[in-house]
């Protein structure tokens, strides 16, 4: 029995009347995490994380946003529903949906790696699987995280003795907290963006306890930002905003960085491949754990993907969705971008 | 050892050996600034091996050694070491875009990150030693090195092999850096890694000492450039203050002989003597003393033939008859800068230009040939003449102040270039596949159709032309909305139409459409143009009619 249907306005669950991560206005949302092509904006109730919440109101505006802890079940329609940690981003969660004996798992982004912020990765047993595979191919290998922390310590350490401001591009919600901490060991002040600020301090006032930023001003101080490190979204690179780091050197935190055309592309001094997605071996083995028999796999290598995992005895689908599998900020077109507004 | 890849710490000291050449290679690769990539190299010139030194050197000009095993085996070895499925390793190179670098990323996690601890020139010297072995040890060797190595070792070791070093470090920056360890002049080092060396037996010293390169005699002189005319070209006045000539398409160049021998300079400043050997019984014909600014361009009889067959001349190494037939290589005079030892540019380019026409009447060689100039009464009729340029095998006109000295650089005012527009024609973009390089992993390249009836004719490829936001814009559409796979290919919903601007077109039985064309850019996304719109397979072979032949 398919739990799931793949529709027009996204995964939708026609037993419990509810749709994930839609990406047009629906009745009923449940939302894996607050990146913006999974939260979207206009529909009429949202269920998710707790932590998630501050960061849907930051995000979306006000709007009916039901909240639950791990592992407890909300009921829709006889629908057992709940959520388990996916390890992406702070308060982001595997949909689990049961009926009638039937169980599917939605996994939304995940990584299997536990970076200290976002929860640990919770395989989930389940009879479908749906999977992101954003870093689908088995080029994406990711070194430890404290190996790239040292990557990046040091970079910003040969930095500093250039005198030059190091200035990090990251996702402004996920990869700029959690970099903060390794940051912070070399770094007496952090800088950040307005958009990495926002939702930094959203975080603060929902009671996380992050290492302190200060947001950069028209009248921050020059040499406050010597030496110094600056977190940033994407969207800054090469921005007027930037001109009164110089001398800076760039360096960009995404899987991406994995391949040496992409760095080239960016025109950054560094990158780190310093994902929050799962690398190959990490949707394998949590593709295993779950002992699921089907597989979708959605927004990444789907192809690829799929034909891998039905080689070796699953049944390995492919799926189109909406998600945008990116690991930095794209604008979503006709949304706007609350971040920017504010920056 | 530090334990710490280079390209996060720019600046500090190589360690030595092989890692220190990769540790180059990923510096060069990832740094942006041209400072920052002279600084990296210097400090490998002013620190490495002697002999790796002259290798890089030899490698970074194109003397890479001869390839002992091709893509196929590489790949086939990788996947038997780390287990992976063959098709897979395909899907992972289209995307990377690089073999080299698919190969470093697939194999098994190295021992650590200190690296192999050989030299550059082990690696060198053994390949050069597998030419005349069999597969085994070829395969025995390849496997041994990739275990020692790390990653980037691996993926330079990969580049040894398969060839092509472009990261980004053009033969002018290494040259300046050279000439910065060194100390002596970039013109004559520029002269000294062109010529003939064996980079397996000379010394560092040998090659580049002040001693070794004595007086420069083969310095060029800087190129003056002319400037685009956007305005009327009324607006200059009377056409009889100015000199015409038809812009060739080839590449700029000079040829000075001095002291017994004879140098040929492209635009790029770099020396392209040995490339073309059809110059070389020049320095028997020319008289010492002598700088000529020209095209270096292919032609039979006097006209010029398309730049797609120079194309086939740059970039090697070993030239052979049947290139020397098809593509021979002549040179179009157009100034004189120095004559009998004397330099000639501040003089008027109507002196200039006499003396040049002297001289090529007294020095006549069938390969030196005089660039004509164009007669023109009025601004109208040669309007009308330019139209016919695609005919003369030219790409417009020069239009040069008579009274004019020769400049330094791009100065405003005294030469123009007045280019003929591209042919443009409307199409939809069918086919897409992922880029090299810098595009790795985006869909950058296309194929368009044209309509025949409620057909589409594919007709072309193109890869350039769009904004690196525009080429995001149409990844994001191909990711969305194709439709089929076909290994690398997606065919994607024919509904953006593109204005496909090219130089020229051809007849051709290779193509569907039957035509080929030179050039093919992207002029611009036509997001007002629905699929409707587009042009037809008739409107391109009136073209060709047109221009074709």
């Amino acid at each position: 029995m398919a739990l799931i249907d793949f529709t027009e306005n996204g995964m939708y669950c026609r037993a419990g009347d509810f749709y994930i991560d839609p990406w047009r206005p629906v009745d009923r949302a449940v939302i894996t995490h607050g990146h913006s092509d999974h939260a979207r904006w206009g529909s009429k109730a949202y269920l998710c994380h707790i932590h998630t919440k501050p960061i849907l109101e930051i995000r979306l505006g006000p709007g009916q946003y039901d909240t639950v802890d791990w592992g407890v079940p909300v009921y829709m329609n006889g629908v057992r529903i709940s959520l388990h940690p996916a390890g992406h981003i702070i308060g982001s969660a595997q949909v689990r949906i049961e009926h009638e004996g039937e169980v599917w798992v939605v996994s939304g982004d995940y990584k299997t790696e536990n970076d200290g912020i976002s929860g640990a990765f919770e395989p989930v047993r389940c009879h479908t699987f749906i999977s992101e595979c954003t870093f689908g191919l088995p080029l994406y290998k990711w070194k430890p995280q404290e190996d790239i922390y040292d990557d990046i310590r040091n970079w910003i350490r040969s930095n500093q003795s250039a005198g030059k401001t190091s200035v990090l591009f990251a996702y402004s919600l996920g990869k700029a907290q959690r970099i903060l901490r390794p940051v912070a060991d070399v770094c007496p002040t952090i800088l950040t963006h307005g958009a990495v600020y926002n939702v930094h301090t959203a975080l603060e006032r929902a009671g996380w306890d992050l290492p302190a930023v200060q947001r950069v001003m028209p009248d921050t101080p020059k040499d406050l930002l010597k030496g110094n490190v600056v977190i940033a979204p994407s969207s800054a690179e090469g921005s007027p905003w930037m001109k009164k780091f110089a001398p800076y050197a760039t360096g960009i935190c995404s899987g991406w960085m994995q391949v040496r055309g992409n760095r080239r592309r960016r025109n950054a001094d560094a990158g780190f491949a310093l994902s929050d997605h799962a690398d190959w071996q990490g949707l394998l083995d949590a593709v295993k754990a779950t002992g699921a028999e089907r597989v979708y796999a959605t927004h990444g290598f789907q192809a690829a993907f799929s034909r891998y995992l039905t080689e070796i005895g699953l049944d390995g689908r492919e799926v189109k969705t909406e998600f945008g599998g990116e690991e930095e900020e794209q604008p979503t077109p006709g949304v706007p971008d609350l971040d920017e507004e504010t920056a | 050892m530090t334990g710490q890849p280079s390209h996060i710490s720019p600046g500090t000291p190589a360690t030595g050996g092989f890692r220190a050449f990769a540790d180059l290679v990923t510096e060069l690769g990832t740094t942006t600034k041209t400072n920052d990539k002279l600084d990296a190299l210097v400090n490998f010139f002013s620190h490495a091996d002697d002999r790796d030194r002259v290798w890089v050197i030899a490698i970074f000009s194109g003397r890479r050694p001869r390839r002992v095993v091709n893509s196929t085996l590489l790949a086939t070895w990788c996947t038997e070491l780390n287990g992976l499925p063959f098709w897979l390793f395909e899907e992972s190179y289209h995307t990377v875009g690089d073999l080299a670098e698919t190969i470093a990323l697939l194999l098994p996690n190295t021992a650590g990150d200190e690296g192999s601890g050989h030299a550059l020139h082990h690696y060198i010297g053994k390949l050069k030693t597998l030419e005349k072995e069999s597969e085994e040890t070829r395969k025995a060797f390849v496997l041994d090195s990739w275990r020692e190595m790390n990653e980037a070792e691996r993926f330079v070791f990969n580049k040894l092999i398969t060839g092509g070093f472009r990261i980004g470090v053009s033969q002018k920056l290494m040259v300046n850096a050279l000439a910065k360890t060194v100390k002596v002049e970039p013109s004559v080092i520029a002269h000294r890694i062109g010529g003939n060396w064996d980079p397996s037996t000379i010394r560092f010293d040998e090659l580049l000492s002040e001693e070794a390169t004595g007086t420069d005699w083969s310095k060029p002189y800087p190129f003056y450039l002319a400037h685009a005319i956007e305005d009327d070209i009324e607006k200059l006045g009377e056409p009889a203050g100015w000199q015409v000539e038809w812009k060739w398409d080839g590449i700029r160049g000079q040829i000075i002989k001095r002291n017994g021998e004879l140098f040929v300079w492209s635009r790029g400043e770099e020396l392209m003597t040995e490339k073309f050997p059809e110059y070389h019984s020049l320095c028997d014909l020319l008289p010492d003393g002598l700088a000529m600014d020209g095209e270096i361009i292919p032609s039979i009889d006097g006209k010029p033939l398309p730049f797609a067959l120079l194309q086939t001349r740059i970039g090697r190494k070993n030239v052979t008859k049947k290139q020397l037939q098809e593509a021979p290589i002549a040179f179009f005079a157009y100034d004189l800068l120095e004559y009998e030892g004397i330099d000639w540019r501040t003089r008027p380019l109507s002196e200039r230009r006499a003396q040049l026409e002297k001289i090529l009447a007294t020095y006549q060689h069938p390969t030196l040939l005089l660039s004509p100039v164009v007669a023109v009464d009025s601004w109208n009729e040669l309007a009308e003449l330019r139209q016919q340029s695609r005919e003369a095998g030219a790409e417009g006109f020069m239009i040069k102040k008579k009274d004019s000295p020769y400049g330094v650089g791009r100065k405003r005012g005294d030469w123009w270039k007045w280019k003929i527009d591209p042919l443009t024609i409307d199409a939809v973009m069918i086919y897409a596949q992922k880029g090299a390089g810098r595009r790795s992993n985006l869909y950058t390249d296309y194929t368009f159709a044209v309509r025949d009836g409620d057909k589409l004719i594919s007709f072309t490829k193109a890869y350039s032309g769009l904004t690196d936001k525009e080429f995001a814009q149409v990844d994001a559409f191909v990711k969305r909305n194709s439709i089929e796979k076909f290994g690398p290919v997606r065919t994607v919903k024919p509904e953006l139409v593109f204005e496909i601007a090219f130089e020229g077109i051809a007849a051709s039985n290779r193509h569907k459409s039957g035509v080929a064309l030179r050039f093919p850019r992207m002029l611009r996304w036509r997001h007002d143009k629905t699929v409707d719109e587009i042009n037809t397979l008739d409107d391109l072979k009136k073209m060709l009619e047109m221009y074709g032949k």
